[in-house]
């Protein structure tokens, strides 16, 4: 099993839910993050003095699935958060050594779905 | 006929009391006057919703307690002295033109109540509501330009003695009969005694308190923003409605004819003021300031409240105009002198109070007034007012301090001063801010206990 973790702009995430929801992906974990790359931030006016925003507001994804379903999960992220603008984010896919249910102990892949 | 004659027997009997009474001013128009007095009274404190929500607008969450407390401070401390010692050093009587009391507390005159006690505008008790009012304003235009830093046991000691005694020895020798008074200096409703007053205070606050920290570090202007524009808004078109009464109340009678004039005209310098500074603003930034534009509109009332009730039409909006860029280019130039003024009270109030103080000797549609007298107004002001003001948070900054540490001030005054925040800061959006949300002290040590042994 592999995580899939993909920084994508917080306006997307309604569209790659829908997205995961239709290849079956039953769950995900969302947190707030700030950060750059390419995109530069803005800038900003307030009573006469300039300052630039460096940081820009994103949400970052988190989603474990099985082998088979890494390619696929991947794609339909990239394709929902995609505007085609600098800024759209990133995925990076990690290798998972071992996931458990809480509730049942279940350990292995069927822990992740 | 005969109904006629009984109409006019009716109307004779009802006259007939006003006759007893001094001047003209019949029961009716009396009632209508004190009415509209105490409505202004109420009006001008509705200046203080306006002050406490642009004030906190316009500074950081982190502070916005303190700011709020300040505010609380100063109208009740106001009002309390003014009742004390203030009205009667404002308005002494029979004095030397310089300095004079009129003994502690509230005794009103036996024609307190009647048409001649202030012919026929308002009773004794209106006359002291309506003039507290104004002393509380003019010390909590102070409170914007030191905020963030200031030290609040240190101002709430300089707030009490200038309200209590810089504002209203200052104002004795305008309002109370004084020396500028005979001399034929003139201001209708206080662009000099209220808002110049406040704005020495300002000054001197900001002044001798330093910027705010990194404000200005690196040699370049550092923004810190507002927190809430909403609030600052809002604050603004209150103090505008704060102002029908600060200007209209000041006629001291609810003449139609004066009255509605001077509503006009100070409503046509607030709008003048604002555009003139959204523009101005737009002009020298690029993009156009809310917060200067607030400003402007405020920059505004202050510049005609010298004159309201004696500009042209024309001149009103002239005045608007001017101030609206004043007040753009002033609170350019504090910043560029290193001056940190939060809210840009200094601009709008010491700045536009002074135009508004000599615009009347430009403007002003009756010949007796003068441009040099008001000058000489604006320098007796700044010596009296400039000068105590820098002296009494000299001393302040000598003996106790004035400024918080710079831990304090990087945690928040909220925090610092109060122990409380303002907003609850732990119930965000965020289930996490919930879930790791300060708990009384003594339940966490409980469960950590009990996580010890599972």
């Amino acid at each position: 099993m592999k995580k899939i973790e993909a920084i994508i702009k917080p306006f997307k995430l309604e569209d790659v839910r829908n997205a995961l929801g239709e290849i079956g992906v039953q769950g995900m974990t969302v947190s707030e993050v700030k950060g750059f790359g390419r995109q530069k931030g803005h800038s900003e006016l307030y009573r006469g003095a300039e300052y630039v925003v460096e940081f820009l507001p994103k949400l970052k994804l988190e989603i474990t699935v099985p082998d088979d379903l890494v390619e696929k999960v991947a794609l339909a992220v990239v394709e929902a958060a995609r505007t085609g603008n600098i800024g759209d984010g990133k995925i990076f896919i990690q290798p998972v050594e071992e996931s458990i249910r809480i509730r049942t102990g279940e350990r292995g892949d069927t822990a992740l779905v | 006929m005969k109904r006629t004659l009984a109409i006019a027997i009716v109307m004779a009997g009802v006259l007939a009391p006003a006759v007893a009474f001094a001047d003209d001013v019949t029961p009716g128009q009396f009632f209508a006057n004190n009415v509209w007095m105490m409505l202004a009274s109420g009006l001008v404190f509705i200046m203080h919703l306006g002050f406490a929500t642009v004030e906190s607008g316009l500074s950081r969450a982190k502070n916005t307690t303190n700011i709020l407390f300040k505010n609380t401070f100063i109208v009740c401390i106001g009002i309390l002295t003014y009742a004390l010692c203030g009205f009667n050093l404002m308005y002494p009587g029979e004095f030397n033109g310089w300095l004079g009391f009129a003994g502690f507390g509230l005794v009103s005159p036996a024609d307190g109540n009647t048409t001649a006690y202030a012919d026929g505008g308002y009773t004794y008790w209106t006359d002291f509501l309506f003039q507290a009012m104004f002393a509380a304003t003019a010390a909590t235009i102070v409170s914007g330009a030191v905020a963030e830093r200031v030290r609040l046991s240190s101002f709430m000691i300089f707030s009490t003695i200038f309200v209590g005694l810089v504002y209203t020895i200052a104002g004795s020798w305008k309002w109370g009969g004084g020396w500028l008074d005979q001399m034929g200096f003139y201001d209708f409703a206080g662009s000099t005694l209220v808002h110049s007053v406040g704005g020495w205070g300002a000054l001197a606050g900001a002044a001798l308190l330093g910027p705010r920290l990194g404000k200005y570090v690196g040699g370049k202007l550092n923004p810190i923003p507002g927190s809430n524009m909403p609030m600052a808004a809002v604050g603004v078109f209150l103090l505008w409605l704060g102002w029908f009464g600060f200007n209209g109340g000041s006629v001291l009678s609810a003449d139609p004819g004066a009255t509605s004039f001077t509503l006009v005209t100070t409503c046509l310098a607030a709008a003048a003021g604002g555009v003139s500074a959204m523009f101005t603003s737009w002009f020298t930034g690029g993009k156009p300031d809310l917060s200067m534009s607030l400003n402007g509109i405020l920059a505004g009332l202050v510049g005609i409240t010298a004159g309201a009730d004696t500009v042209s039409v024309l001149g009103a909006v002239l005045i608007g105009l001017i101030a609206g860029g004043l007040v753009v280019g002033s609170v350019l130039f504090f910043d560029r002198i290193k001056i940190d003024d939060p809210v840009g009270a200094i601009s709008v109030h010491l700045v536009c109070g002074i135009w508004g103080t000599l615009a009347v000797g430009i403007f002003s549609t009756n010949p007796e007034h003068s441009f040099m007298v008001q000058l000489i107004g604006v320098g007796a002001y700044a010596v009296f007012a400039g000068g105590s003001a820098f002296a009494i948070f000299g001393i302040l900054k000598a003996t106790m301090g004035i400024r918080v540490t710079e831990e304090e001030e990087l945690e928040g005054l909220d925090l610092a001063e109060h122990g409380q925040h303002a907003y609850d800061l732990n119930e965000g959006p965020g289930f996490l801010e919930a879930a790791t949300a300060p708990r009384p002290a003594g339940s966490v040590a409980r469960e950590l206990a009990t996580s010890e042994q599972g």
